[in-house]
């Protein structure tokens, strides 16, 4: 019987540890060497900091990375501010039939392929788009204006894209929390405002710090995005680690820039669970 | 502010037109993804010339390639399926591995190895892709140099690509799958035992069909992610494009409303998809 349980355990741990370690630890490990390399002749490599170096003198490259970051946290706070008030409607106003339409209805545009979804922003917003023409025809602008290739067009495309990760944990927290709260902070003078403050925000904020931690993770590492709603002035990050692995066939700055990228998402991870005082295995549960 | 308080007219109001122009904004990309597939224009833009099945039916000789005779799209879409079917085969069947190592066992370092089941989730699609195309030629360069062996599923190409898609729709998998193994009443499982049933009896009449709607359910899920999937597979694709891939190269170029076409379709599978599933559940919670 002892035997028969080692057995058992032996093979179940080996398609786990299979996919762990060969598919993520070793790559992973692989990607660090990779990083921490310079070619020095054809074949030949010496450890070195060259890769990291480069990131730092070259503008290029570290305005890329922080601009990325940016952008990420701007696209995070308006999709928290636009899931807000939706996920409250549908928490705490719909009932009944309505509420659970209202939640599907948020659902279905996320079972398309972003490619798809992107596609759909182009044809609205490129020059000879359905947007331009209708502002034309509305005489607000003369002539068709371009609305891609900017940036207001990749925060567009971004906050569309993250919608769902930020309105699911918002309603799952708000739907938790109990309704004579709030009518009792009525009862007890508060007004709109003070409540919001004081009573939904604290009870929200494990599912507040969830959906924001998921969506900037996202955002960051988009690729289709910004390199399709932006062109040629996206200058995602993700578009440089592109370049350097795929086109110009230089893997070792390419893995430098890649331990960068998961560097600030882990950062900013950890830091949302330390704020939150949440584990990591909770939140990812929870959305 | 809830429903049990009354709220001024000005609320209820403006909660209606902000919930209108939310739900404009979600559905207009794909309202005008399917609406242009029908427009007898060589461009999916404005003005509207007319309603038209070309972009689905036309072929070469009409001076319009449709859907149905545009090989690449269609190749590409039949490459997205045998990918997703790998990528799904594995995912359910290392999940529920991994669901009973979790639920069912117990070894030094369980804690640990559960957590990093979950880290393919928080690393970017990207680097997951770069990190395998990179390890995978360093074993295809170790076994060319020591053994002279080509190991050519190691370069960029669709075995690669299951991989790196396996590597975190496994973890989704696991979670789903894990989940519903943690309500199982285990006693379920004793009283077969008492009865006489053998260990593959209990585990194929018992734990099996209570897991059903879970694995039924990650199946689904790892199918469309997989179909869905862009970021890892960019990085790791070779000759044979899968779907996204391809209607990636034809978006930069600017392309006819063929790719509509493909779009509308993919929509109502995954509708169809989304739908048969939540049916399902449903009519599982209605009568237990």
């Amino acid at each position: 019987m002892k035997t028969q349980a080692r057995l058992m355990l032996l093979l179940l741990l080996a398609p786990a540890l299979l996919w762990l370690v060969g598919l993520i630890v070793l790559p992973h490990v692989e990607l660090g060497i990779l990083s921490l390399r310079e070619r020095v002749a054809p074949r030949v490599y010496e450890p070195s900091l060259a890769q990291f170096a480069t990131f730092v003198e070259e503008p290029l490259y570290w305005h890329t990375f922080v601009r990325t970051a940016l952008m990420s946290i701007v696209a995070t706070v308006i999709t928290l501010l636009m899931a807000f008030p939706v996920a409250w409607t549908i928490a705490k106003i719909a009932r009944g039939r309505n509420k659970s339409m209202l939640f599907v209805m948020c659902l279905i545009p996320f079972w398309v392929s972003e490619t798809v979804r992107t596609l759909g922003w182009m044809i609205l917003l490129r020059e000879s788009g359905v947007l331009p023409a209708l502002l034309v025809s509305l005489g607000v602008t003369p002539a068709p204006v371009e609305m891609l290739y900017h940036d207001a067009t990749i925060l567009v495309g971004l906050v569309y894209t993250s919608m769902l990760f930020m309105v699911i944990p918002l309603i799952s927290a708000l739907e938790s929390l109990d309704d004579s709260l709030v009518e009792a902070a009525y009862d007890l003078g508060g007004n709109g405002w003070s409540i919001l403050r004081q009573i939904v925000i604290p009870h929200a904020a494990p599912g507040i710090v969830a959906g924001c931690i998921v969506v900037f993770m996202l955002t960051l590492g988009n690729y289709l995005t910004p390199t399709l709603l932006g062109g040629k002035n996206s200058q995602w990050f993700t578009e440089q680690i592109y370049t350097q692995f795929i086109t110009r066939f230089n893997w070792e700055q390419g893995a430098a820039f890649g331990f960068l990228l998961l560097g600030l998402s882990t950062a900013i991870v950890w830091a949302g669970l330390r704020l939150s005082g949440q584990r990591f295995g909770e939140v990812m549960q929870r959305s | 502010m809830i429903a049990s308080l009354p709220r001024p007219l000005w609320l209820r109001a403006s909660t209606v037109v902000y919930g209108l122009a939310f739900f404009a904004f979600l559905f207009l990309p794909l309202v005008v993804v399917a609406v242009f597939a029908f427009n007898d224009a060589p461009y999916p833009a404005p003005p509207w010339r007319g309603f038209t099945l070309d972009w689905f039916f036309g072929h070469d000789g009409a001076g319009r390639t449709g859907l149905f005779a545009d090989s690449a799209m269609l190749g590409s879409v039949w490459t997205s399926v045998v990918v997703a079917a790998w990528v799904t085969l594995l995912s359910v069947l290392v999940g529920t591995a991994n669901a009973f190592l979790i639920e069912r066992t117990q070894f030094p370092g369980k804690q640990a190895l559960s957590l990093l089941m979950l880290a393919p989730l928080v690393i970017p699609g990207v680097i997951l892709g770069i990190s395998i195309l990179a390890f995978a030629s360093r074993i295809a360069n170790l076994a060319d140099d020591l053994w002279g062996l080509e190991l050519e599923f190691l370069r960029p190409g669709l075995p690669l690509v299951v991989l790196g898609q396996f590597s975190y729709i496994a973890s989704i998998a696991t979670l789903t799958i894990t989940a519903r193994l943690k309500r199982f009443d285990v006693t379920l499982e004793e009283a077969a035992y008492n009865l006489g049933a053998s260990r593959a009896a209990v585990l194929w009449t018992i734990t099996l069909p209570y897991l059903k709607p879970a694995l039924i359910g990650s199946a689904a899920i790892s199918f469309l992610m997989s179909f869905e999937n862009f970021n890892t597979t960019l990085m790791l694709v070779g000759s044979d494009s899968p779907l996204t891939v391809m209607m990636y190269g034809r978006m930069r170029e600017g392309a006819t409303p063929v790719l509509n076409a493909v779009s509308l379709l993919l929509m109502v599978a995954s509708a169809v998809l989304a739908l048969t599933l939540m049916r399902g559940s449903n009519a599982r919670d209605t009568h237990p």
